[in-house]
Formats: C-alpha cells, sequence, structure tokens
C-alpha cells in the first residue's frame, strides 16, 4: 500500500497518497489552481506556469533530523525564494501550500498576460468562446489590463487545417503540448509536433493524411483555447446555446458514454437536430475519450435517406402508405406464417426492442436469428467480465489475451484501455497473423496462419500466475464457424484458470455492433436457416447489403418485411419497409461488451412518421393477439429485466445511478478535464456472469485451403462504408476506397501491382473493384478484404482477380 | 344683488378665458402625426438595423453575444462561414440567420452593448405595427440596412488573402 501524506493547502488539510501532485491534492479538496498545459490523465511537463503557488515545508535540524519547531509549538515551515508549479510538485508530508497570497496572485496575473501577448482577441466567434479555460482564467486571475501594446500582436496564419477533421488556428495556441502529449502518451499517434522555437514554435502534423489518429476530435476538447477545432461543429452553434443529451455510441460494443448537443436550427426547417458528440465521463467504460468515429458519425440520424414512411409494395413498386395499412398487412402475414415465421434482427437495436421481437416471434410460434459474423456471446454470458471489473484496474502481475482482433479498428477505446493496462506493467499477449498497433505493447506476440485461431489459443502459455486474465476475441479473418471454435477455446483459457465472476476476470468479445451481446442474452442466436422462411421479419440489420447471394434465398420466401431507418439493399426487396427510429431519438439500453448495461436518452425528435422498433413489434402483437408492452422503453424494460437471466434486479433507476470519478470534469472544471461532460446521467450496470462453464474440447472447423491457391480473408475496419457511418459527410476524407491487401509475392501470383484497381469477386459473386494494395507484414496466402467496403466477404473464401473487368468498369 | 356672482369668481373666469384665448394665437405644441415626425432624441432606442462597412459588407460575424445578452431571448442567430467566393463580412464568419422578435424585444439596447463589431443597432424607428406575429419576426433581409452607394451587395466576391483576420480588426479594443 502506498503510505499517506498529509499537507496544507491554503488552510485547509488534505491526506493524499505518496506521490499525488500538490494541483491533484487541491482538486481534491474544491480549491482550484489554475492550469493550462497540465491534464490530470497525462504525465505534468510544467509548460505553461499557470499554476504557480507558494511551497514551504518544514525546516529539519542538519543533525538531528527533527523538525524545528517556532516558539509557538508549530512547525517551522520555510518557503522557496520562487514560486513553484503545483502540477510538477509531489506532495510531502507537513507541505503548507499558498495558492492566495500576493505574491501567487501576482505571479499567475503575469503568466496570463504573458500568454496574452498573442492571443487574439477571436473569442466572438472562437468555436471554444464560452467553454474556453483561457477565457475563463483570464477573468479569474488575469490582471485585466495589458502592459503589452495592441498593435505589437504578432499575426500568425489562421485557419490551417491539420487533417481533415481538425482546424488549426496558430495564434490562439499557447504552446501547453496537451495535444502532442495526448497523441503521444494516450493514444500513441504520434503525429502531432511542435515545429520552430521561440515566438515562431507552432504545432505540426507529420503524417500522410494530415493528423491521421483516430483519436483527433480529443484534442480539441482537450485544447485550453480555441487553436484545434473540428470541422463537423465549425461555427454552427455558441457552446451557450446548446442542450444536451446522454446517450451511448452506437458503432462498437464498448459502449462509449456519450453526450450529444443539440439546437434548433432555422438550417433544419426549425428542428432540433445534434450539433456535436462530445464524450461523458465513465471511468469504468471511456474513461474521457470518445474515438473519431463515434464523434463524428452521428450523422445517420439527420441523414435525408432516412425513412419517413411505411412503404408497401404495390405493383412491383414500394410505395408510401399509412401505418394502418401497413400493420395490417404485417399483422395478417404474421398471423398466417406460424412456424414459417423468422425474425432476423442484429445488435444495432436496444435490449427492449429485441425483448419485444423475441416475444413477438415467440407468440406466433416462429423462429428468430441474429445477423452477426461472431459467435460466443452465450460464452461470454458465462464467463465474461465478473461485476465490478474496470480495464483501469489491470496492472502488475495481470495478464490480458487479445486474439484474432485490431483492437484499435475493432473497438479503439478498448485498444487504449488495454495498452495502458500493458504500460502500467499487466502482462498482454497479442495472438494475430498480422502486426497490428497492440504489438507496441505487447509482452508476448503470437503469430498463426489464418485459419488456426484455437491452435493459437491453446498456444497461450499457461496463465495461472497471473492475479487476473482478461481475454478479448475478435473477428479477424474468421467466419462465424471459427468464431464460435474460438470463443469457446478463450472461453477454456478463462475458466481453466477458476476465476469466472471475480472483477477483472473474464472473457470479452469484440462484437460487430454495440448491442450483440444483448442480442445473445435475449436469447438471439447466428446460424438461422432462411430458406426453410415463409414469411422473414427483418429488423436493424441488411443481411442482403452483407452478402448479396443472400437476396434470392429472401426472395423465395413469400413475404418479407424489413424495419429499418434508410432503405438498405435487404429493405429494396422487402413487400413492407417500417420506418423505424434512430438511437437518437428515443430510449433504451445497450449492453457492451463489457456487459455492462446502460441507458440512453432521446436527443431529437424522431424523424417523419418513424416509429420505435419495440413499438412497432408491439402494435404488431397488438393486432395478432398478442399484448406485448409498447409506448415507452420503461415499460419493456421491467418484462425484460425480470425474463432475462442476470439481468434481474436491474431498473431504469439503478442504470441512472451515478458515483464521484476522478478527474473532475464538467463546466466548471473545464479547464481541468477538457470540456467532456460530467456524468450525470448513469454509470450503467454491469452483469456477473452466470457461470456454470465446463472445459470441454474444442470441435475445431478448419478453412478449406485448396494448395497454392491465395484465400480471401475478411477483416474489420473501423472506418468503413457501411450504412451507419456513410451518411456522415465530415468522414468521407477519411474513409478509404475499397481495397485488398495482399503479400507482395501474392501479388505477383495474382498479377497484380501495388495500388492497381482490379474486379474481385469471391466465391463466384459478384464482381466489385478494389484497390490491391502490396503490403509485407500480410501472410502469403492471403488477401486481406475489408468487411462493409463494397466487398461481400464473411467467411475465408476462394476469389478470383478480374482484371479486365475493373479497366471496363 | 344675490343674483349676481361674487366679483372674485367673474375675475376668475375671465382669467380662465384669456390663457384660452392667449394660447389660440401660440405655436402649438401637438405635431400632425403620422404626416409630421417629431425627430428622437439621440439616445432613443427604436427598432434595431444591422450596419454594412462602406464597401458593402456586413459588419455581423454572427457571434450571438446579443442573443445572449438579450434579456427577453428576442433574438437568434446562426452563423456559417464565410468564403472568398461567398463573402458576407470581413471575418470568418457571418451570421446566416439573424431573427429578432420584436413582440418579445423591450428595446433595453443590451444587444448593442454586446456587439464586438457594432453591427447591430438601436435605430430611429419606432413605428412598428404588425397584423400577424410572424410579421414581428424581423429577418436579417429586414434589419439590414440598403447596400451604400460605392458598396456591393453581399455576398461578394473578393480576391483572397485580404481578409485573413477571424475578426475584423478595431480601431480601438478597449473602447
Amino acid at each position: 500500500m502506498t503510505n499517506e501524506v498529509t499537507l496544507t493547502i491554503d488552510g485547509k488539510q488534505v491526506t493524499v497518497p505518496e506521490g499525488t501532485l500538490v494541483v491533484d491534492a487541491a482538486k481534491k479538496i474544491g480549491i482550484d489552481i489554475p492550469v493550462f498545459c497540465y491534464h490530470p490523465k497525462m504525465e505534468p511537463v510544467g509548460m505553461c506556469r499557470m499554476c504557480l503557488v507558494d511551497i514551504g515545508r518544514p525546516v529539519r535540524d542538519r543533525d538531528s533530523g527533527e523538525i524545528v519547531l517556532e516558539e509557538d509549538g508549530s512547525p517551522k515551515i520555510q518557503f522557496g525564494w520562487k514560486l513553484d508549479t503545483a502540477c510538477t510538485v509531489p506532495v510531502s508530508e507537513g507541505m503548507v501550500v499558498e495558492g492566495m497570497t500576493e505574491k501567487v496572485q501576482q505571479g499567475r496575473q503575469e503568466i496570463v498576460e504573458l500568454l496574452l501577448t498573442s492571443h487574439p482577441l477571436d473569442c466572438p466567434i472562437c468555436d471554444k468562446g464560452g467553454e474556453c479555460p483561457l477565457q475563463n482564467l483570464t477573468m479569474a486571475h488575469g490582471p485585466g489590463e495589458s502592459r503589452f501594446i495592441y498593435d505589437d500582436k504578432i499575426n500568425f496564419e489562421k485557419n490551417v487545417p491539420l487533417g481533415d477533421l481538425i482546424w488549426l488556428d496558430r495564434e490562439r495556441c499557447i504552446q501547453c503540448a496537451r495535444c502532442i502529449r495526448f497523441q503521444e502518451e494516450i493514444v500513441d499517434d504520434a503525429v502531432l509536433e511542435f515545429f520552430n522555437r521561440g515566438r515562431a514554435t507552432d504545432i505540426i502534423t507529420n503524417s500522410e493524411p494530415g493528423f491521421d489518429s483516430y483519436w483527433s476530435g480529443n484534442t480539441t476538447d482537450i485544447c485550453p483555447v480555441g487553436a484545434l477545432t473540428t470541422a463537423d461543429f465549425r461555427f454552427s452553434a455558441r457552446p451557450w446555446e446548446l442542450k444536451n443529451a446522454a446517450s451511448i455510441c452506437s458503432h462498437c460494443p464498448v459502449g462509449c458514454n456519450m453526450t450529444y448537443n443539440t439546437r434548433r436550427e432555422a438550417k433544419s426547417g426549425g428542428d432540433i437536430v445534434i450539433k456535436r458528440a462530445m464524450p461523458l465521463q465513465n471511468e469504468w467504460v471511456n474513461e474521457l475519450w470518445i474515438c473519431d468515429k463515434g464523434r463524428f458519425a452521428y450523422h445517420f440520424s439527420d441523414s435525408e435517406a432516412r425513412l419517413t414512411q411505411p412503404l408497401i409494395r404495390k405493383d412491383g413498386k414500394l410505395t408510401p402508405t399509412s401505418w394502418e395499412e401497413a400493420l395490417a398487412l404485417v399483422a395478417d402475414q404474421f398471423k398466417n406464417a406460424g412456424e414459417g415465421l423468422l425474425t432476423l434482427v442484429s445488435g444495432r437495436l436496444p435490449n427492449e426492442d429485441l425483448f419485444n421481437l423475441r416475444k413477438l416471434t415467440e407468440g406466433l410460434g416462429g423462429k428468430s436469428g441474429l445477423h452477426s459474423y461472431m459467435a460466443g456471446g452465450d460464452l461470454v454470458a458465462q464467463v465474461g467480465l465478473g461485476a465490478g471489473s474496470n480495464l483501469a484496474d489491470l496492472g502488475e502481475g495481470d495478464a490480458i489475451v487479445v486474439i484474432a482482433c485490431d483492437l484499435e479498428e475493432e473497438a479503439p477505446v478498448w485498444w487504449l484501455r488495454v495498452k495502458a493496462a500493458a504500460e502500467r506493467g499487466a502482462k498482454l499477449i497479442v495472438a494475430n497473423p498480422r502486426p497490428t498497433k497492440l504489438e507496441r505493447y505487447a509482452t508476448e506476440i503470437i503469430r498463426y496462419a489464418y485459419g488456426e485461431e484455437v491452435e493459437a489459443v491453446e498456444r497461450v502459455a499457461p496463465l495461472s500466475e497471473a492475479d487476473n486474465l482478461v481475454v478479448f476475441f475478435g473477428s479477424e479473418g474468421i467466419g462465424l464457424e471459427t468464431s464460435e471454435a474460438l470463443a469457446q477455446a478463450c472461453a477454456n483459457l478463462v475458466a481453466e484458470l477458476g476465476r469466472v465472476g471475480q472483477p477483472n476476470n473474464g472473457l470479452v468479445g469484440v462484437w460487430p455492433r454495440a448491442n450483440t451481446q444483448g442480442a445473445w442474452d435475449i436469447g438471439f442466436r447466428p446460424g438461422f436457416d432462411l430458406a426453410e422462411a415463409k414469411v422473414v421479419y427483418i429488423a436493424g440489420a441488411d443481411p442482403v447489403g452483407d452478402d448479396p447471394a443472400l437476396a434470392e434465398t429472401i426472395m423465395q420466401a413469400d413475404f418479407v418485411v424489413v424495419q429499418e431507418l434508410f432503405l438498405t439493399e435487404t429493405a429494396e426487396l422487402a413487400d413492407v419497409v417500417l420506418p423505424a427510429q434512430a438511437q437518437t431519438e428515443r430510449e433504451g439500453t445497450f449492453t457492451s461488451g463489457e456487459r455492462r448495461v446502460q441507458r440512453f436518452y432521446p436527443v431529437v425528435q424522431p424523424r417523419g412518421e418513424a416509429r420505435p422498433d419495440f413499438d412497432i413489434a408491439a402494435q404488431i402483437g397488438a393486432k395478432v393477439g398478442l399484448a406485448l408492452k409498447g409506448r415507452f422503453p420503461s415499460l419493456v424494460n421491467p418484462e425484460l429485466c425480470a425474463e432475462t437471466p442476470g439481468y434481474e434486479g436491474l431498473t431504469y433507476q439503478r442504470l441512472a445511478e451515478v458515483s464521484d470519478q476522478w478527474p473532475i470534469v464538467g463546466r466548471g472544471d473545464l479547464y481541468y478535464g477538457g470540456t467532456g461532460y460530467e456524468n450525470k446521467q448513469g454509470l450503467g450496470v454491469q452483469l456477473a456472469p452466470s457461470g456454470g462453464y465446463k472445459v470441454s474440447k474444442v470441435s475445431r472447423q478448419d478453412i478449406e485451403k485448396p494448395d497454392g491457391e491465395v484465400i480471401a480473408v475478411p477483416i474489420t475496419l473501423l472506418y468503413d462504408r457501411g450504412g451507419m457511418i456513410s451518411p456522415s459527410e465530415v468522414l468521407h476524407p477519411r474513409l478509404p476506397e475499397p481495397f485488398i491487401l495482399v503479400n507482395p509475392q501474392d501479388s505477383k501470383l495474382l498479377k497484380t501491382t501495388d495500388g492497381m484497381v482490379v474486379g474481385i469477386s469471391i466465391n463466384d459473386g459478384e464482381t466489385s473493384n478494389v484497390v490491391v494494395w502490396e503490403d509485407e507484414r500480410i501472410p502469403a496466402g492471403t488477401a486481406l478484404v475489408p468487411r462493409s467496403m463494397g466487398v461481400a466477404i464473411n467467411r475465408p473464401s476462394t476469389f478470383e482477380i478480374r482484371i479486365a473487368e475493373a479497366a471496363a468498369a | 344683488m344675490a343674483f349676481l356672482p361674487e366679483r372674485a369668481r367673474v375675475d376668475e373666469l375671465f382669467k380662465g378665458l384669456w390663457i384660452t384665448f392667449k394660447s389660440m394665437f401660440e405655436k402649438p405644441v401637438t405635431v400632425q402625426y403620422p404626416e409630421v415626425k417629431r425627430p428622437v432624441r439621440t439616445r432613443f432606442r427604436g427598432r434595431h438595423v444591422l450596419n454594412r462597412y462602406e464597401n458593402g459588407l456586413e459588419k455581423c460575424i454572427g457571434c450571438s453575444l446579443c442573443a445572449a445578452a438579450c434579456p427577453a431571448d428576442a433574438i437568434f442567430v446562426e452563423s456559417s462561414e464565410n468564403t472568398d467566393d461567398e463573402r458576407y463580412s470581413p471575418g470568418e464568419r457571418y451570421a446566416s440567420t439573424y431573427e429578432i422578435n420584436m413582440l418579445r424585444c423591450i428595446y433595453c439596447g443590451y444587444c448593442e452593448d454586446a456587439c464586438p463589431t457594432e453591427a447591430i443597432v438601436l435605430e430611429d424607428n419606432y413605428e412598428l405595427s404588425f397584423t400577424d406575429r410572424f410579421e414581428a419576426i424581423y429577418t436579417k433581409e429586414r434589419l439590414l440596412l440598403p447596400v451604400p452607394e460605392e458598396g456591393k451587395p453581399t455576398p461578394q466576391e473578393v480576391p483572397p488573402g485580404i481578409f485573413t483576420r477571424s475578426v475584423p480588426v478595431m480601431a480601438d479594443p478597449t473602447d
């Protein structure tokens, strides 16, 4: 255990662990020491000098080492002759810190005056204006008047695009290096650096394309001035005009807490629209950070392409109709279908919707299925992380295994937290056929060939020494069958250690969708037979878009109902298309990969006549004689929690509970933790795994691989061209053209060259154009094909390169 | 002679009539409104206008500070970014929507005080009457002053490199 140290700050006594910095100790007792460059999540550098304090230490007698006492018996305190920076000085016993004396105040005043020498008077139009630490601290500690001559201000370049997403205003920068340090220390994308010296110091990006990082948006949150702003929010509102609503990111299984800032907008016809997405603090999930996909890819909800009316097929064409007519037709067909009904969902839907859809299907005697390329959710429910887990608690003595997963691409915030754990000393074993960014921190790297995932798990050395073990399994290069085997192998690895149910131990699925785990928990499973279904009911999934070969199978069904946000390729084949509300328009819960159930709130008004999925299911239910709860998710949730194993005792109230978090962020403290939001809407509840898993031998299905041929394997990218990300135009420059990655050797074999555009046909399917990129790190004999990038691939497959067709296209 | 009024009473009657008679030859204090209008005082606060520079560019930079200062929540501002091909104001940003609801406005002039570029000014016009509520919402087009003679209407196309500041440089920012 660390020793506790007691010190006095501004006359208040505080006891903190040894090694705590004075600035943090003060914050803990509510004393604000102003900072610009210091950030509680990063190493201190003492660059801005704003946190000046007068520090005194007890005087010790040189000979005896005893503390010298004053006449009144109190210890004699010796103050330094200069002021110290509170952000670089660790506390010591008996220390006395003065932050309110005239000497300190004058020191701070001079620092502010100096910082403002060339800071422009842009506040009226600056995007940071209103939530700007420099503004606030100038008001609090500034001299009020400057001795510098206004006309002597040096003008620098303004509006420098650092990348496609972030703008830099050189004049406003106060060289605190928070952005540079964030990129280096926290996310290890050292793409920003200082250039030049003295007054000419400038932030530059050294990557091509500029600011090439998945984390760039976070630098705008921690920038203490308006030097870094996002292209998305640029000039669209002033911070004080925004309202905020808590939400959960819907793009990956991490379940980052977010705040959507909204405003009523004339440009959008007077509707309330989302102006920006900001991180919401949850130290158990995303700490203070969100990735750029979460921050910028929310535009699916305000897309013009959204469905706003029910559509019904008349004379071969989908034509708008009323809800009444559409629901009556659907209910009619469902009643007749009976066992022939197949309800197909994806992990995009919230728990309440999934629950109602399952109840409806069960009530009618139909079957249900989960559209997913990953399996193993049932195992995660058994051996998942124990309640009270926090990846931030992992450190020395603990072990983390990441297998078949490029964690930064599949679940960025987990990457960040696993990396931090490895830096704290946790043993990190990364098993992947090709190098990933996480390997920089790995203590052990297991390289295996695609298709040998299960063997790779078996190659993981016994981890019985480890205090805690967390295993992540992903979807790199595997299809559903292999995923099942891999999940089982990983579950064995966790269960063999015998610590299932304990905090910080367990299996985590790096799922393709935000609520895939919830779908498993509620009872949806992949592995359904589409061909047998007479009536297909698809909600929140686009199987045809993912695999055009399924179109024919779906068309064989007598009746197809699709419930969607957009007119997807699946919806185009449907007999009835029902417009669903986006996640931002309604309430609900998601279950993250760590099995944390979290609640999100309505942010904007529903689009057109769109209705929430759970309510549509309830309305169909009412027409076929099934009493399902509709209207509000809060009515569905109690039934869901009562009937779903592991969810017992959960209530909306419990999900909305909050507790104190460190570091302190939020409106009054934005100079300290950045402009991210304080969590007042709920931290969610982590479910306990059910246990009861028995270690058993994994039945393995190797991929068939003809000799001498190159096999196409699917990989997952953060920036793909899926339906949820492509409506966000701000991200378009960052979305790559469809491509495949091959080893230069294989490229020769395929008669392609680096950068060549070719046609590719997977399993003799449709031909689509892709760019061939050669990469030596790709194992020979495989071509990596990203999912959701215009090439349908869901498992390792044979493929054909058609050079001539690409040229024609 | 009890039926005759007292002497004092008669005196007063004529005194009053004399004042009336006298005022018949004085200059009247009333004016024939609306044909004749009285000039307002220099610090009078009437309907707002949005000013332009002499070159025709709008002074408003869309900062929303007027809306923030407004105690009646009468002002709505939405801003967009200027480009050299389509320039409305000298800075980076201009008000793409600017509305004042004159039914809400209490003519306190806080917006004027808050404006960093002296774009919004409460002028002399006090003749505000509406036949419906929507008419009371003054849009940017209605608030903007006409383009000065030597100026060009907005948006203007300007050569790059002239307007490089975020907010137009003001002569005396300490004022």
